[in-house]
């Protein structure tokens, strides 16, 4: 009989408790996977890559880890999905919106078992999360119109930040790194502006921020290595052939001769080009593309600094801090925008040569050099140096500023929980259910630091019902320590996108009572 | 399998290598094909409703959806059997005529399956059933008509049409801010709509979504929003009164059609060669300018040396943007795409108030926003929100309500919805069966206990005790005459949808029932399935 078989073969479907069950377990056991990287003892994942490389990667940051995995299961990829959106974003608290997310589902699953429908845990966290988002803009703290503390708390978030990642041994240095570099950004929130380059040898205590610019490339030989009051003209030409682009065009001639003439022709086309942009009064030239080694010459004769093949990144930020605009043709001199920059010169780092800018007109770009002792370490410093710097913008604009260490989490959960008690019939069990999840990840950061979290998590909720309490979970010492004391700070924004997109993704996967799997495209296996 | 035999005795071979084929006939087939239809129904009846769940579907390249859209779920479920299929297109027709209601037309049909099963069963032959739906469905959709409500609005009262909109969006997962999606969608639609022609437009109106934020940060923007930005990271990210030159061609020298060859056998020609490539791009941006535009959208790409003209001559330029995107930002400036760039002038230049490139988030996403337009006649809603599946979902949703909105503004008729149509229409039709002589009066009955399903499902997926709370409804309906009552699935104490604002309108709902027939009686006229057998 055909009864019932509606779909292809190898498709499968999965209804009600089943379904369920299903996307319980693969978002829990998402969040469990990234939950030991929580907090500022949490550990770190090795990552080995399936292509020809194996190359491994390194790293505590969730986006990173989740990005990597090849997942099957359809509700994890919602949680992956939270996490990476979370990761462009605000580019932090990508573990904690996936923890939170988790832990939601595995409150909502004890629910379920307690015969509570889906539709009416929908609803209970719904009204959490307004109440715990309201809790959170009443304690927040914002010092925008003091700009020295405001620095200050930029640098504790800065700190904060960095002090679960690889860098916590140099937090200060590389939050001080990170706080300069954005406030040279003057409330933009184009990190693009932020340049870092990877440099291995040293130790990350090494890593500087420079306030110019510097290039990874070489000189070109026999042209000045040092030039002071430079004039720079960003290009992006060709500097090899220039083909004629009028389409059909092509070269047709009957003798040797003729081919000589032509490419004398050429060669005197290059040479204009040539003399057209040193008729511009520069003595830097910086091309995108390739430079070929007859201008080049010709560049050096004139003891012009010729710099070919920089990428589209280093053009545009080059441009950006010179001042210059970036040009492709060349007949109007006097129109054309020249960079400055107050010196060129050659610089080592570790056994590089790099080409460093300084003086430049346009204080808004830096860059940021990292010193590591493994290709590993500066892949995972640049990540974390990336956190921080993502919440440092984000907050330059959103200048709102909480506690960390668990301390909004235990004011949102101490709100929620009076909710509960007030709201009346099934829903206050999703709402204390929510207050039960938001305490979780205080607990976690206490398990991963190895501190017994019942005692601690316990403690805390008791300071909570005090007053204006400053309390979170201090890791070094492990005991409740005043946060404010200890400097550890986060951003508003953040835990605002924590909060809002975990609520949201757990609810998506609640309202699911039927998963259709489709038969996998059948791929030609290559060879 | 049958067989013909010739007079010797011979079989005739009718059907091309029958004995690898599976062929079902009669009754069997009927009812295979009803159990078929019935299955599809089966997985859609838990999405009805306010409190619908949703369905998550993984495609075959493995990306995830999740829907509650009926249409959505039906067509990326990718379906073998060959009346499901049916269901599979019954679900697509309802959403390109109307655009909503397309779990309802499934579930509909579903139900009239199942009653047509019971009647075979007792022997009544498939035609007959068939016609006695036919009837039964003219008698709903009359009775339709009849306690249809007609629903004034302007465009200064549009509270009719955002309540409408929001009893389509509750059963989302966006009804979270089902208000303010709901006015955004009104908004759109009467920013488009041709009121005395009342027809809309809804291409005008653009969806587009980006991750991050939340989906409270939707809004509608009365211009158009591009995915591109600026071709030159110099060029101003923010132009006022910008007056746009719309071209469908390169910034390149010009390739005629016609096969050619331009041969270099001499210096000179190389020479001239260069000058005149030189004045054309030159030539091009001249053109430009001298117009007098200010921003130059391009179809096609240009090369460095274009882009650097036109920067140092400040000219933004926008590269790659698509033809409909193109258009659109055609009619909203009130401009003209040109082809040519001898045929610009002044005339054919769009107009808008503002166009500025805004950024997201950490990444380098950018966006080029084109706003207060000559004519504000195209519109973008532009959606946030949490993760690339709630975007989908939110824009289907939205898809939803402009169609219900344009509905609308078409026929103002609405019925009140929570299945109070269907219980008053199964209530009419009920009464309506025993005039009928004959045995289609049976297939009339079945059909007014189909029309229940509706409520019924929505009942049960609310949590109530179907059968207790549907006969409550029904025998209240008819003890007050009053067709308004229907199922209170959030729960909020009255069973009145007046009061519950609860509307669909008229047009979706008679659109449903007729669709809903029209399947089910060519599901019935099949009486022989035949099929290539596995191998």
């Amino acid at each position: 009989m055909v009864l019932d078989r509606i779909f292809k073969d190898d498709s499968s479907e999965e209804k009600g408790e089943r379904a369920r069950m299903a996307s319980f377990i693969g978002g829990m056991a998402i969040a469990d996977l990234v939950k030991t990287t929580l907090g500022p003892k949490g550990m770190d994942k090795i990552l080995q890559s399936t292509g020809r490389g194996r190359e491994v990667t390194v790293t505590n940051d969730g986006a990173t880890i989740l990005k990597s995995l090849h997942i099957d299961n359809p509700a994890a990829k919602v949680l992956v999905d939270i996490s990476k959106v979370q990761d462009d974003e605000v580019g932090d608290g990508t573990t904690s919106v996936v923890v939170l997310a988790g832990e939601l589902l595995r409150e909502a699953e004890k629910l379920v078992a307690a015969k509570i429908h889906p539709m009416t845990i929908i609803s209970g966290y719904r009204m959490a999360a307004e109440c715990a988002l309201n809790a959170l803009l009443q304690k927040v703290m914002d010092n925008k119109e003091d700009p020295e503390k405001f620095k200050f708390d930029l640098m504790k978030i800065a700190m904060t930040t960095l002090s679960s990642k690889i860098l916590s041994q140099d937090k200060e240095h590389f939050a001080k790194l990170a706080v300069d570099a954005v406030m040279r950004l003057k409330g933009s929130t184009n990190l693009e502006s932020i340049q870092i380059i990877k440099k291995p040898g040293g130790s990350l205590k090494d890593s500087f921020l420079d306030e110019g610019f510097i290039l990874d490339k070489k000189i070109g030989i026999g042209q000045p290595k040092r030039i002071e009051n430079a004039k720079i003209l960003v290009a992006n030409t060709a500097m090899d052939t220039d083909k004629v682009k009028i389409y059909g065009a092509r070269v047709r001639v009957d003798s040797m001769a003729k081919v000589a003439e032509i490419e004398v022709a050429e060669k005197e086309k290059m040479r204009e080009k040539v003399q057209k942009i040193i008729a511009h009064g520069i003595n830097c030239f910086v091309n995108r593309q390739l430079i070929y080694n007859f201008p080049e010459e010709l560049f050096a004769d004139a003891g012009i600094l010729a710099i070919e093949h920089a990428d589209f990144d280093g053009i545009e930020r080059l441009a950006l801090v010179t001042g210059g605009e970036i040009a492709s043709t060349f007949d109007n001199p006097e129109s054309v925008k020249l960079g400055h920059c107050k010196l060129i010169e050659e610089i080592m780092i570790g056994e590089d040569k790099l080409i460093h800018f300084s003086g430049v007109e346009l204080g808004q770009a830096c860059t940021i050099v990292l010193r590591g002792a493994s290709h590993h370490v500066l892949d995972e410093a640049e990540r974390s140096l990336h956190d921080a710097l993502c919440v440092l913008s984000q907050t330059v604009n959103d200048s709102r500023v909480l506690l960390g260490g668990g301390w909004p989490e235990m004011v949102m959960a101490k709100d929620v929980d009076e909710l509960a008690r007030k709201t009346p019939g099934k829903r206050s069990h999703a709402i204390e259910a929510f207050a039960r999840a938001l305490v979780a990840i205080p607990t976690i950061i206490a398990d991963n630091a190895g501190l017994d979290s019942a005692e601690l998590v316990a403690q805390l909720r008791a300071e909570h019902h005090k007053e204006g309490c400053t309390a979170g979970i201090d890791v070094i010492s492990g005991s409740v320590g005043d946060m404010v004391q200890l400097g550890i700070s986060e951003a508003f924004k953040v835990k605002q996108a924590v909060l809002l997109s975990a609520t949201e993704a757990a609810e998506m996967i609640l309202r699911v009572d039927e998963i259709i799997t489709c038969a996998p495209r059948k791929r030609e296996d290559r060879m | 399998m049958a067989l013909a035999f010739d007079d010797f005795g011979r079989p005739f071979i009718i059907i091309r290598e029958q004995e690898q084929k599976t062929r079902l006939r009669g009754l069997d087939a009927q009812k295979a094909n009803i159990s078929a239809g019935k299955a599809v129904a089966r997985i859609l009846r838990t999405s009805l409703g306010p409190k619908g769940m949703d369905k998550m579907l993984q495609s075959p390249d493995g990306d995830v959806t999740i829907s509650n859209d009926g249409a959505t779920i039906l067509e990326q479920m990718d379906v073998d059997n060959q009346i499901a299929k049916l269901m599979v297109e019954l679900s697509r027709s309802q959403d390109y005529e109307i655009g909503d209601g397309t779990t309802g037309v499934v579930v509909m049909a579903g139900a009239l399956l199942e009653q047509a099963e019971q009647l075979l069963e007792r022997g009544i032959h498939p035609i007959r059933i068939a016609e006695g739906y036919e009837m039964a469905s003219r008698i709903a959709v009359e009775h339709l008509d009849r306690i249809a409500q007609k629903y004034d609005f302007g465009v200064s009262n549009i509270e009719p049409l955002v309540q409408t909109c929001m009893t389509t969006l509750s059963s989302k997962i966006v009804n979270r801010c089902k208000r303010s999606l709901a006015e955004i969608a009104v908004k759109a639609v009467l920013a488009v709509a041709d009121l005395e022609r009342k027809d809309v437009r809804l291409d005008l109106i653009k969806v587009d979504g980006k991750v991050g934020g939340k989906l409270e940060d939707t809004e509608l923007i009365y211009g158009i929003v591009v995915d591109k930005d600026m071709s030159h990271p110099q060029m101003p990210k923010q132009i006022e009164d910008a007056k746009i030159a719309i071209l469908t061609c390169p910034f390149e020298p010009p390739k005629p059609k016609t096969k050619h060859k331009v041969d270099i056998d001499t210096v000179e020609k190389f020479q001239t060669l260069r000058l005149q490539e030189q004045k054309y791009f030159d030539d091009m941006v001249q053109k430009c300018k001298d117009v007098g535009a200010t921003l130059v959208i391009c179809q096609w790409g240009f090369d460095d040396e274009a882009n650097h003209l036109l920067m140092h001559r400040n000219l933004p330029a926008v590269r790659w943007v698509g033809g409909v995107e193109l258009e659109l930002i055609a009619i909203a400036t009130g401009g003209r795409i040109v082809p040519r760039f001898q045929e610009l002038t002044p005339e054919k230049l769009g107009k808008a108030g503002l166009v500025q490139e805004k950024s997201f988030g950490t990444t380098k996403d950018r966006m080029l926003y084109i706003e207060h337009c000559a004519n504000s006649r195209a519109v973008t809603v532009f959606i946030r929100g949490g993760n690339k599946m709630m975007i989908e979902e939110t824009k289907r949703s939205i898809h939803d309500a402009l169609c219900v909105a344009r509905n609308l503004i078409r026929n103002n008729s609405i019925v009140y919805g929570g299945g109070s149509a269907e219980i008053s229409c199964s209530v009419a039709v009920e009464a309506a069966a025993d005039r009928y002589p004959g045995v289609e009066q049976y297939a009339i009955r079945a059909f007014a206990d189909a029309l229940d399903a509706i409520p019924m499902a929505l009942a049960e997926n609310s949590g109530l005790q179907p059968i207790e709370t549907l006969s409550v409804v029904k025998s209240q309906q008819i003890k007050e005459n009053n067709p308004y009552c229907g199922i209170d699935c959030n729960d909020v104490g009255t069973n009145d949808m007046r009061e519950q604002n609860v509307f669909e309108t008229l047009i979706g709902k008679q659109q449903q029932i007729l669709l809903a027939t029209q399947v089910v009686k060519m599901i019935l006229k099949i009486d022989d399935v035949i099929s290539p057998s596995e191998y």
